[in-house]
């Protein structure tokens, strides 16, 4: 695929757009390593960052290997924050790899995955 | 829609508090069926603003892969006393708001 052809097709995805230079460290996604029910699974994101105005984390997404719907959330933060970090629970259809992509104010991006066997699958999925 | 709302009594100026939020809601994701054996139809907060005296400080945009009930825990640096407004909107287009007051000592 010639150059243009590519970032024409990358800019159908535009948070993937720059999916190159996504690095792994600074971001910490915590889940358990094996989950009784998918319904609803306990999910911590932690992004090593200043916070301050000149440095800061725009964007935590979630995203799924195996939902439906394969971004699950998109968390926005920025200076007034005064720290990167997210605690939720999750629906899981599946056992299945999360990863979190962290956006900092310049541009960066970071990610973190982490695989979470699920005995009872979320109804998430028409199987 | 109702929601309940957890932050410390009482913050320093300048300190990082944790804002704990739970929103009563189903999150249907589409593929349940209901005793009648017809689908429940797809509904999911997907924006949730949380403005500290007017101003947005935190946002998440949610999908049918957060749990029922969705609970957020998410840190706030403590400005001024003041309040907290919590508004989402689900996919009926049925909106929900809170809010917590806050008191900031020094």
């Amino acid at each position: 695929m010639k150059r243009r052809g590519f970032l024409a097709f990358m800019g159908m995805f535009p948070w993937a757009a720059s999916a190159q230079s996504v690095r792994h460290g600074r971001v910490k996604l915590e889940l358990p390593v094996l989950a009784d029910n998918g319904n609803s699974v306990p999910m911590k994101v932690t992004v090593e960052s200043p916070m301050t105005e000149a440095d800061h984390v725009k964007l935590v997404r979630l995203i799924s290997e195996r939902n439906p719907e394969r971004q699950m959330a998109v968390f926005h933060f920025g200076p007034r924050s005064g720290a990167a970090e997210v605690t939720s629970r999750v629906r899981l259809a599946g056992s299945q790899t999360v990863t979190a992509i962290a956006e900092m104010s310049d541009g960066s991006q970071w990610m973190d995955s982490a695989h979470v066997q699920v005995t009872l699958s979320a109804c998430v999925d028409e199987s | 829609m109702t929601a309940r709302i957890r932050i410390p009594k009482e913050a320093k100026r300048g300190e990082v508090i944790r804002v704990r939020l739970l929103v009563q809601h189903p999150m249907e994701t589409g593929y349940r069926l209901a005793p009648d054996g017809v689908k429940v139809p797809k509904n999911v907060i997907r924006s949730l603003v949380c403005r500290y005296n007017g101003v947005e400080v935190f946002r998440a945009e949610m999908s049918p892969g957060i749990a029922a009930n969705p609970f957020l825990e998410f840190p706030i640096v403590a400005a001024e006393s003041g309040e907290l407004e919590f508004t989402w909107v689900d996919d009926d287009g049925l909106k929900g708001r809170a809010t917590e007051p806050i008191s900031v000592a020094g």
